[in-house]
């Protein structure tokens, strides 16, 4: 790995430069895109506002779309929300009472610990489980994780987490059935480090289920392709052990595809966190943007679409550098 | 395995507090009720997360079932719909019914400690209340001033006889709010909204959005004793299965509100530790029909409607689609609501013979493949029982030959596509037909309710000067037995004209751990305060 931090620093930050230079139009783009789309959506947050009060007067609707800003054309809606934008301010959400800046950056950090969290574990395990298919191909270690993998492939990730909450929550006991802590007491310091830690079980082993299952998979069948190739050949001809060329050989080789699928699973993780933060009540950024569709609260799902596309070209840039670091031979453009 | 409410968290001085009772009362008569337990937390459930927690302001149900801890209505409902007082001790109506005088109790403080006064009334009233409530400028129309003669003196005078307004005194639909620190600004977007300041029972803590709402013991709440828990939490948990979940382990011991699915409440009534209690919605009284859309043919042919409501099957609708948690409904007010429900109205039978006679009289004869008639059907989009009761709309009318495809969308779509744009055959729905049928019931059949974009209003077009002129005396009468003979009589004008079928008394539910007693049984119970709830051994 030494070798791949050797790339001239000048030539990195250029990159980088370029790469932002890139990021803001497409930004931009989606901005764009969204307000206009979103518009499209039958119905307002004032009718959903009135609908969840029972009923209304017609005066009373009107109050709130001046209130929220929907009796204006588009067009200065369009200009005043971009005006904001450039200020870094998000709006507000009307529903929630508060800026969406705040709300997201309440929210984000809990999405955050539940997909690193299953990311971590889903690429570990996921890696571990391929490369013990690969290794024992066709015997029965691999009869075995192929079926774990299919089935983890084929179930809906919020079945699986309700038949974990009725396992270890209501019949064994062991577990909470959700939340991210314990309302009923209060800890502090480490007692609720260990709090939060006992609520992330049973989610993050749900998100991870599926992921395990694409990364068994996927390193499966790359180390078997990489198995096949000339210079793993004259390592075995070498006479060096087949530990040894599994891990530093072949596994190293079959990691590129991995790091691809971990940078473009960043993204689809978090539509996968709004099922179990839904099932788990965890108060995370998908259930966020999950409701304020349902509740048409553009602002918000305007403002959780943008910090959203913002850490997708993140993550991407990201996973572009850490190719480079992994194979010197691809060179960053 | 423990028992599911082993983990029902206690503070140690609870527990002390339970030991101690324990000796000193035999089992029964803690089991009676006879000695309210102090302290612990309650944590309870909600769904959805409200938008602010001044019920007054922004007024959905779960905005009720937390506010209600923290502010006061002026009056409370006993369990038989009789007045009780709350921040008034006591009332009169002029003898021409256009005042109201309110003689207030001297030893309420907000919590920020100013003392509550009438001027807090008058405030709340008219310019919350009329201003942006929304239906307090409905029910409180004819409401002209408000005098405060004293500090604990308020005066209502109104331009007529409004008798609507004993409906919506209570604080589960009108609050009093604190003047000193709404005078001067926006109400509604009051930061205060979100961590409000109240005379209630329940002192707001905290709100972390998404998670949890905190609140605490009232040590200074004017009815002395109460309340008798320490804490009480609300959490959210949007997913019906997980609440279930989290009842059945213990880890919440009260749901107020749409607890668990319809199919699950067997289940959980079956349970030792947990109970299904559904009385506490009589106030909010949902009622659920079946709308025709009048602007649409073949539906201005009477004939049409009546054979509809012959071919639907309430009984069964009741007892399969709502697994046996509603009645068939008599008439567009609740039967529970005795005061103003009409006995002996028109009914439709369950007769499919008649109802194709009555469609064949109408010229709309079978085709050749069995259809005599195509149409679509929006059920609510409120949950999925109704959607559920869609199929079932379907299939009942198969079987007279009327062929309906269902029209299944979110929620504000629905709202746009009903009562925006009327773009609809049929819709079923339900409303609260409220404590006063002019609040809840007039809404489906006045014409001056027909408001274009306004949810739960007027849709199916019905605009009649017979139904019209009942409503309009109804609004205006002053006496209260020639009112309610007038609301009987728009009971059956409803039965008559059938603009819609009234098909269920919905019956509401909350669960809760068995542990808990003094759950409010009085008709907006499911909605009121928890300030009579203890948790018990």
């Amino acid at each position: 790995m030494a070798r791949a931090l050797q790339l001239p620093e000048g030539r990195v930050l250029r990159y980088l430069g370029l790469r932002v230079v890139q990021v803001v139009p497409t930004i931009l783009a989606i901005v764009v895109l969204n307000f206009f789309f979103l518009r499209l959506a039958p119905g307002d947050l004032a009718e959903v506002m009135a609908g969840e009060a029972g009923s209304a007067t017609p005066e009373y609707m009107a109050m709130l779309r001046q209130q929220f800003g929907l009796d204006e054309p588009l067009a200065i809606q369009f200009f005043k929300y971009m005006g904001q934008l450039f200020q870094l301010n998000l709006g507000y959400s009307f529903r929630n009472s508060m800026p969406v800046l705040d709300l997201i950056l309440t929210r984000a950090p809990n999405t955050a610990l539940l997909m690193l969290s299953s990311l971590v574990l889903a690429v570990a395990l996921g890696i571990l489980f391929g490369a013990i298919s690969a290794q024992w191909r066709g015997r029965w270690p691999d009869g075995v994780l192929s079926a774990f993998s299919t089935i983890g492939f084929a179930t809906p990730l919020f079945w699986v987490g309700l038949m974990l909450i009725v396992l270890f929550s209501v019949e064994l006991r062991w577990l909470p059935a959700g939340g991210m802590r314990d309302l009923q007491q209060v800890h502090t310091g480490l007692a609720a480090v260990g709090d939060v830690a006992l609520h992330m079980v049973l989610p993050v082993l749900s998100l991870a289920f599926f992921y395990i299952a694409i990364y068994t998979r996927l390193t499966r069948s790359a180390m078997l392709e990489v198995q096949e190739l000339d210079f793993v050949r004259t390592a075995r001809a070498k006479g060096i052990a087949p530990l040894p060329i599994a891990v530093r050989h072949v596994l190293r080789n079959a990691l590129l595809p991995i790091v691809t699928m971990t940078g473009l699973q960043l993204g689809t993780l978090l539509s996968g966190s709004v099922v179990i933060e839904t099932v788990f009540a965890w108060p995370g950024m998908g259930r966020l943007a999950f409701d304020a569709v349902f509740q048409r609260d553009i602002n918000l799902l305007l403002g959780v679409l943008f910090f959203s596309s913002f850490l997708v070209i993140v993550s991407n840039l990201a996973t572009d550098l850490v190719y480079a670091l992994l194979d010197p031979r691809i060179d960053v453009p | 395995m423990t028992s599911p409410f082993e983990t029902l968290a206690l503070s140690r001085r609870t527990l002390l507090a339970g030991a101690g009772a324990s000796l000193l009362l035999p089992a029964a008569a803690r089991r009676a009720g006879a000695a309210p337990a102090t302290g612990g937390t309650l944590v309870a459930v909600l769904d959805p997360e409200p938008a602010g927690l001044v019920a007054g302001l922004t007024i959905s149900a779960p905005a009720v079932a937390v506010s209600a801890n923290i502010f006061d209505g002026l009056v409370e409902y006993d369990e038989g719909f009789k007045l009780k007082p709350s921040l008034a001790t006591s009332w009169e109506t002029s003898a021409d019914g256009t005042v109201i005088t309110f003689r207030l109790r001297n030893d309420v403080t907000w919590h920020d400690g100013t003392p509550f006064t009438s001027a807090d009334v008058a405030y709340s009233l008219l310019e919350v209340t009329k201003k942006v409530h929304p239906r307090g400028n409905a029910v409180f129309a004819n409401l002209t001033a408000v005098d405060t003669p004293d500090p604990y003196t308020a005066v209502l005078r109104f331009s007529r006889p409004s008798p609507v307004v004993w409906a919506a005194f209570n604080g589960t639909e009108t609050q009093i709010l604190p003047k000193h620190l709404y005078e001067g600004t926006n109400p509604l977007t009051n930061p205060l909204n979100g961590k409000p300041i109240g005379t209630g029972a329940f002192v707001f803590k905290e709100w972390v959005k998404g998670e949890r709402i905190v609140l605490e013991r009232n040590p200074n709440y004017w009815d002395k004793g109460r309340p008798y828990l320490d804490r009480v939490v609300f959490r959210i948990i949007r997913d019906p299965a997980s609440r279930a979940a989290a009842l059945e382990t213990g880890e919440a011991q009260y749901i107020p509100l749409n607890p668990v699915p319809l199919s699950d409440v067997a289940r959980i009534k079956a349970s030792k530790d947990l109970v299904v209690e559904t009385r506490g919605f009589e106030g909010p009284a949902p009622m659920y029909f079946f709308d025709f859309n009048l602007r649409r043919e073949p539906f201005g042919d009477i004939r049409v409607r009546q054979a509809f409501a012959h071919a639907l099957n309430r009984k069964a609708l009741a007892e399969t689609v709502f697994y046996g948690l509603a009645k068939p409904a008599a008439g567009p007010v609740p039967s529970y609501q005795t005061q103003f429900f009409a006995t002996d109205l028109p009914q439709y039978d369950y007769n499919i013979a008649k109802a194709e006679a009555l469609l064949d009289a109408a010229g709309l004869k079978k085709g050749a493949d069995g259809v005599r008639l195509r149409i679509g059907h929006i059920p609510s989009a409120y949950g999925e029982d109704y959607r559920r009761a869609g199929e079932y709309f379907k299939q009942a009318l198969k079987r007279i030959g009327v062929e309906v495809t269902l029209r299944n969308y979110d929620l504000p779509t629905y709202i746009k596509v009903v009562f925006t744009e009327y773009d609809f055959d049929t819709h079923s729905a339900w409303y609260s037909a409220y404590p006063d049928p002019q609040i809840g019931v007039q809404r489906r059949y006045w014409s001056q309710a027909i408001k274009k974009g306004t949810p739960s209003s007027n849709a199916s077009g019905i605009a009649d000067p017979e139904i019209d002129a009942v409503i309009e005396r109804i609004q205006t009468e002053g006496n209260v037995e020639k009112r309610n003979a007038d609301i009987r009589e728009l009971q059956r004008l409803a039965q008559v004209k059938l603009p819609s079928v009234n098909l269920l008394e919905l019956t509401f539910y909350r669960a809760y751990s068995a542990k808990l007693s003094g759950i409010d049984l009085a008709p907006f119970g499911g909605y009121q305060s928890l300030k009579t709830v203890w948790v018990g051994a």
